[in-house]
């Protein structure tokens, strides 16, 4: 159907040594993203989102690491890199874009001095060109007066606009794949919607896939073609937005959208799952849902399941196994 | 019809963000002052919700503080239950005044003393106001409360950082309701937690105030929640509301160019992908706030009039609007 | 519905703390500590655990004088250390001299510690002029080098009471250390009182209508306490070498309680003719005091500095 994809993860594997013993942070997420695509991974504070997209830029600190697992850029491991290699991916096939625009731009240069480093360091263009694309850059970006502006520095400019040159940043060496870590949280709700659309355009125009990072659905909803939910460091269902949106089958994605109150439905109390995502030392055996569960059986307290394919989506959940399945229909 | 509850008259706020005296003197720079609130005016019935929605820098927590006595107004007059909560009252009725209204934070890492159990953090209220002076009793009666927002009785021991963001909120919520008071000004008190906890807290707060007949006034930035939660919804922009409406009127037929701006704005899970009017612009500069309507510059119905006279909140087809195309009948 | 587990007792949770773990690793902190606890249990027991007591005119013996240590050819077993000039044995002259410059020592720390608390909080918590009264104030006192400062209250106790009774000599001098001492409380207890006073658990109590004292002393205080902890102990060898110096100076101490500086300034005398172990003594106790002192509030430090751990 597809050619390969840009980007695949492999059963990845994060844990952080800590004195009370070794904590799985991530356990055996598998993805992949295909050239163009935007693939949103969502879940609560905890699940390890921000982690999975640490790990695919090469920015995970000790004491984290990855324990195990490939992470593949057009088919090339990246995971187990040199650090100098590592560099040189970072900013030409991937670029990232963090949360906060305040301490993502260095106050002391002008944006004009960032953004003509990163150019020059990926691609092979002189000083005057890279002024040239730089500027050409900020006019995409929607940043007015551009040729001026370009000599000022972070401090001068708002909130929305320096995340504006952050994407910049970010598209300046042209590259193959963006991740964006919660891009939109920090600014203010009229400012969010200006910037989801941005990143859209541009990420299409220039044929950059998007890793979407957020804890915000109605961003997801918006911006992404598929959506990874992780619960508790594992991938809990994976699809298509509007299905996974729509018609969930995971019971903790069921949860989830039911709890996102909405604006064109009118509900007297929301959906809500008791109980709160387990911390990392207290995972519990088998499914990682099965406490909160509402559809709980023996087998989910017991063996953790993989990803089965339900529908449109893929969900990790024994009632949505093919053994279950076909007793469903033979019932 | 019975009086409402709070009743808010022209309330200002106006902060002197001006640089220290020899600054001022050495670089000749001017006093600066920033209109936080200027001029903000609404009533909310016994046993409703208020709900005030804006941006970043639109006044709206700065008017929780006033109501509740954090900030002292620069003009303008708050009543509670007729009461004027001005500072020149007698010391006994304002402390009586006190004890009927309640805050809850949105911080809940912030909101609760680290170095404090859960018992005298619930308890602190009950002794300042003499409602519970022994041990014996104070145990009895947080326990009490803490069933009351779902806890357990035996959480009074513990501390606060034994406990999740959500609960960390619901002991907020219960020490709020320790003075049994009639009106709790809630600020922004899901922004920070997760969507599943959101709907909890939210669900017990629509039920407390069913039980209590409580009275909130309930700020926020997110649409979807404000929707789920409010009778009234008050729109801020730069200090001034610009719009006070029922919440179906609001959310159906919005009036005020602002309002209009933000709904279309919101990205929404379950209407993703419906056709936008693109936003223009940012919040402006609160130490350099636009002339006349304040905004006039990001207003695509803007004329001569809207940049030199400041418009009225003033009914209009049974909404409150601040809009002088509105008026006019020009939108 | 709610599943936190139950809450261990005081000593289980200090135990089980980051901070405990840390010192448990580091072999330099116990080190320091086992050491400063040793200096300090002598100190304190001195009439119990010294062999003579030095300053009991009536048991010297001036043919004891002058000894060197043990393990030098004339010494002998009687005198671990040596005697000095009139035949006070130096180990026991070390314990009874190291337990008045810990006194002085914890004494002034004590002092500024309350005063620069109490200072710190006031001002930041009320700020506005009185902070910025009590701020220039601390900037005064730090232009001015401490030993000058303490030289000069002392002259003019001095002064004032001529005829100075024991206690009163060493009340100047506690108080002189500690007024050099309070400034760097001061500060920092100002720094961490304006992060808390806006924190939401301060603006909560507002609301409940607790007064601003009340507020300052039970919610605030006990958040800001951690840094000051640091300061103490590294202020504990600062003020011991104050005192130390001021004695050496001779306008320390009264001359009828040593302290480890009057032993130094004593010892001094002698280093000339040959008997260094008068001075050198004294002096090493009052580094090793100093140094482990100083190190334990490395550890503590660093310990409780969240980014380092």
């Amino acid at each position: 159907m597809n050619s390969s994809p840009l980007l695949e993860v492999k059963n990845l594997r994060v844990e952080f040594a800590t004195r009370r013993g070794t904590l799985l942070a991530l356990d055996d997420i598998n993805l992949s993203i295909a050239p163009g695509e935007i693939l949103g991974i969502v879940g609560e504070s905890g699940a390890g989102k921000s982690l999975t997209g640490a790990a695919i830029i090469g920015l995970i600190e000790p004491p984290g690491r990855i324990a195990s697992g490939e992470i593949l850029l057009e088919g090339k491991r990246i995971d187990n890199l040199p650090y100098e290699q590592m560099r040189a991916i970072r900013g030409k096939q991937i670029g990232a874009i963090f949360q906060d625009p305040l301490t993502s731009l260095n106050p002391l240069y002008t944006i004009g001095q960032q953004l003509t480093e990163t150019i020059q360091t990926h691609l092979p263009v002189g000083a005057a060109e890279a002024r040239q694309r730089a500027i050409k850059l900020l006019q995409d970006t929607g940043i007015p007066a551009a040729e001026q502006r370009i000599d000022q520095y972070p401090h001068q400019f708002s909130g929305g606009m320096r995340q504006r040159v952050v994407i910049a940043l970010a598209l300046a060496a042209e590259p193959k794949l963006i991740v964006a870590d919660e891009p939109t949280t920090a600014l203010d709700v009229s400012i969010q919607a200006q910037i989801i659309s941005l990143l859209k355009r541009l990420c299409k125009e220039q044929g950059a896939a998007v890793m979407l990072v957020t804890h915000d659905m109605g961003v997801i909803a918006e911006t992404c073609d598929r959506v990874a939910v992780l619960y508790a460091g594992r991938v809990a269902e994976i699809g298509p937005v509007a299905d996974v949106i729509h018609n969930p089958s995971h019971p903790y994605t069921v949860g989830l959208m039911g709890s996102i109150p909405s604006m064109d439905e009118n509900r007297e109390r929301l959906l809500q799952i008791d109980g709160s995502m387990p911390r990392l030392n207290a995972i519990p055996k088998g499914c990682a849902y099965n406490p909160r569960c509402p559809n709980v059986m023996d087998r989910c307290r017991q063996e953790r399941p993989e990803l089965f394919d339900a529908g449109a989506t893929r969900a990790a959940c024994w009632l949505v196994s093919p053994e279950v399945q076909t007793v469903r229909v033979n019932a | 019809m019975t009086a409402p509850l709070v009743e808010v008259r022209d309330l200002a706020k106006t902060f002197d963000v001006s640089a220290p005296w020899l600054n001022r003197v050495v670089e000749r720079k001017p006093r600066q002052f920033v209109h936080a609130v200027d001029g903000v005016s609404f009533t909310i019935e016994r046993g409703k919700t208020l709900a005030l929605v804006g941006e970043s820098g639109c006044g709206k927590s700065t008017v929780a503080r006033l109501l509740v006595g954090l900030y002292a107004p620069t003009r303008g007059d708050v009543r509670f239950d007729g009461q004027s909560t001005d500072a020149g009252q007698n010391a006994g009725d304002l402390r009586a005044l006190r004890r009927r209204m309640q805050m809850i934070f949105q911080d809940p890492y912030a909101s609760l003393n680290p170095r404090w159990k859960v018992l005298e953090i619930v308890g602190e209220p009950l002794r300042e106001h003499g409602l519970a002076t022994d041990t014996e009793s104070l145990r009895q009666r947080v326990g009490e409360l803490l069933l009351q927002v779902g806890l357990a009785a035996s959480d009074v021991e513990k501390f606060p950082h034994q406990f999740s963001g959500g609960q960390r909120q619901r002991i907020s919520i219960a020490r709020a309701l320790a003075t049994q008071p009639e009106f709790l000004v809630c600020d922004e008190p899901t922004s920070a937690l997760d969507v599943s906890v959101q709907a909890q807290v939210l669900n017990i707060m629509k039920d407390l105030q069913k039980s209590r007949g409580l009275t909130y006034l309930f700020i926020s930035h997110n649409l979807a929640v404000v929707r789920h939660v409010a009778d009234q919804v008050g729109v801020m922009y730069l200090g001034r509301l610009v719009e006070v409406a029922d919440k179906a009127e609001l959310f159906s037929a919005p009036r005020h160019p602002y309002t209009r701006m933000l709904l279309d704005a919101i990205p929404d899970i379950k209407m993703s992908g419906r056709a936008r009017t693109p936003v223009q612009g940012e919040v402006p500069n609160p130490l350099n706030p636009p002339t006349g309507c304040a905004f006039h510059p990001r207003c695509p119905h803007a004329n001569a009039r809207c940049s030199s006279e400041r418009p009225a909140l003033s009914v209009f087809k049974g909404v409150q609007v601040a809009c002088h195309a509105v008026q006019e009948g020009r939108i | 519905m709610n599943t936190t587990a139950p809450s261990p007792g005081r000593l289980a949770r200090m135990l089980d703390s980051d901070v405990w773990y840390s010192f448990k690793t580091s072999p330099m902190a116990i080190l320091a500590a086992v050491i400063a606890f040793l200096c300090i249990f002598c100190s304190v027991f001195a009439p119990w655990v010294s062999p003579y007591n030095p300053f009991d005119l009536a048991s010297l013996n001036l043919s004891d004088a002058r000894l060197p240590p043990a393990w030098m050819a004339e010494g002998s077993r009687a005198h671990l250390l040596g005697t000095d000039g009139q035949g006070r044995d130096i180990l026991s002259a070390l314990f009874y001299g190291a337990r008045i410059s810990l006194l002085v020592g914890f004494a002034s720390v004590a002092v500024s510690l309350v005063v620069g608390v109490g200072l710190g909080l006031l001002s930041g918590f009320v700020g506005g002029k009185v902070d910025a009264l009590i701020m220039r104030i601390c900037d005064v006192m730090l232009s001015f080098p401490s030993i000058l400062v303490a030289l000069l209250i002392d002259g003019v106790g001095r002064a004032l009471f001529p005829n100075a009774q024991e206690t009163l000599a060493f009340g100047v001098l506690i108080v002189a250390i500690s007024l050099t001492g309070w400034v760097q409380y001061a500060r920092t207890v100002r720094g961490s009182t304006l992060v808390e006073r806006n924190k939401e658990y301060v603006q909560a109590a507002r609301v409940i209508g607790v007064a601003p004292l009340r507020i300052m002393l039970k919610h605030v205080l006990p958040n800001v306490m951690g840094p000051v902890l640091v300061l103490a102990t590294i202020q504990v060898a600062a003020a011991i070498i104050t005192e130390a110096t001021l004695s050496f100076l001779g306008v320390g101490v009264p001359p009828t309680s040593p302290s480890l500086g009057t032993l130094i300034r004593v010892g001094n005398d002698f280093l000339f003719s040959g008997e260094w172990w008068i001075t050198i003594f004294p002096g090493a106790m009052l580094v090793l005091i100093a140094l482990s002192v100083n190190l334990l509030g490395d550890w503590l430090r660093d310990a409780l500095n969240p980014r380092l751990r």
